[in-house]
């Protein structure tokens, strides 16, 4: 069975061999699909018209099915990449070896935020933003600067001991575990993260940072580890009202993908 | 017949423009326009038409026609007559959403929530820091 590691745990050539692969998906066209497919799902998903990878139960499987995509077209590179977790509980600073210049590289500068040194920096030239929601053509951070402090473990085990996975109107209202790991309710675990690193991770087009698939690979590590901690608790509902995903019905874009056939990560890798 | 709001036809071309990208062929992605008539609009949930100079770039917006919730449906539980706003900067659109707790977000400013559509527009400019914004494919 494949693992999928803490970033802080990759080796120098795990962390190269990943580089290598996302920077061959964005020179082959296959990248910007991934950020094309994010945005539409954000600008449509609604509190009260249908919704499927936002704000909505199904937040958690369809982010799920979408990293497995991502991690598909990884491994067409090589085979033997897996996506790396940011525990943003521990790694919580600009200085964490996750924004070294030989991983996802640094912050960015003062002014106009641009990264300038890493794999991504514009001036390397491999990171064109050809999917953009304005005119800026660079990658940009500002860590710390949205927010002052990551989640912390303690907000993070609050959030995973609620019983409940959701809770109607199944939207950014609902109380349960998905709304307050997505961030609308509570003390804002997953929607924090991307108000931190700031840059295009606040944009609908946040894949054009690939720390968000990091980021997002920890949102399903804690999904698992809520199963984990509530067996008895499931998907809910399992029967949905209109432009809800309820446990069997299908998701767009992909339409052949259920929730339900989501639920058992193991089928599909494990987490180290 | 209804005519498709703004946010229908965003969420159709958005769709198809999603489909298209990742599941090939084989999903044809629909819009979901509904037959049922839009919640009356309660007069004092709707935020207030504006248009300043903030930061040197022209923002402005105001309740888009025919755009109060319920155009997409919902089954009573989820819908509580959601306001739908334009909003521009220096005459592009800047797509802005109403949150059920009555809150805005932009396609700019995604996770974090704003007060009202002026205040959207003000922290879009305040990111923008001099850019443009890309237009909606609509």
């Amino acid at each position: 069975m494949a693992d999928r590691k803490n970033q802080a745990d990759l080796s120098a050539a795990e962390k190269r061999n990943f580089i290598d692969a996302v920077i061959a998906l964005k020179r082959q066209g296959r990248y910007d699909e991934f950020i094309t497919t994010h945005n539409a799902f954000i600008m449509s998903d609604t509190d009260d018209g249908e919704r499927t990878g936002h704000r909505s139960p199904s937040f958690l499987p369809w982010h799920r099915r979408f990293l497995l995509q991502f991690e598909r077209a990884l491994q067409s590179v090589n085979p033997s990449v897996m996506l790396p977790y940011w525990d943003w509980t521990v790694d919580r600073s600009p200085s964490s070896s996750l924004w070294a210049d030989t991983f996802l590289g640094g912050d960015g500068r003062s002014g106009d935020g641009r990264v300038t040194s890493g794999p991504f920096a514009f001036g390397g030239g491999n990171w064109p933003m050809n999917i953009r929601v304005d005119g800026r053509t660079f990658l940009r951070r500002a860590l710390g600067v949205g927010t002052r402090e990551l989640p912390t473990r303690a907000e993070v085990d609050a959030v995973l001991a609620m019983p409940t996975y959701d809770a109607a109107p199944w939207n950014s209202r609902s109380d349960g575990f998905r709304n307050n790991v997505e961030g609308w309710r509570g003390p804002n675990l997953h929607n924090r993260v991307h108000v931190w690193v700031g840059g295009q991770m606040t944009s609908g087009a946040s894949p054009n940072d690939p720390v968000f698939w990091l980021h997002h690979c920890f949102i399903d590590k804690l999904w698992a580890d809520w199963q984990r901690l509530h067996p008895s608790s499931g998907y809910v509902p399992v029967s949905a009202p209109r432009n809800v995903i309820g446990l069997r019905d299908t998701m767009k874009p992909w339409n052949d993908v259920t929730p339900e056939d989501m639920l058992d990560h193991t089928k599909f890798y494990t987490y180290l | 017949m209804q005519r498709l709001t703004r946010r229908d036809m965003v969420r159709r071309s958005m769709l198809v423009v999603a489909g298209t990208a990742l599941a090939g062929q084989t999903a044809v992605a629909t819009a979901n326009a509904s037959p049922q008539s839009p919640h009356a609009p309660r007069a004092a949930d709707v935020p207030t038409a504006f248009d300043e100079t903030y930061l040197g770039r022209h923002i402005e917006g105001w309740p888009a026609e025919g755009g109060h919730g319920g155009h997409t449906g919902h089954g009573g539980t989820d819908g509580h007559g959601l306001v739908e706003f334009v909003v521009r900067i220096d005459n592009d659109d800047l797509h802005v959403m109403q949150n059920a707790d009555g809150t805005w977000i932009s396609v700019i400013d995604h996770y974090e929530t704003h007060p009202t559509p002026r205040d959207v527009a003000r922290a879009a400019v305040r990111d923008l820091n001099g850019a443009s914004l890309v237009p909606l494919a609509v």
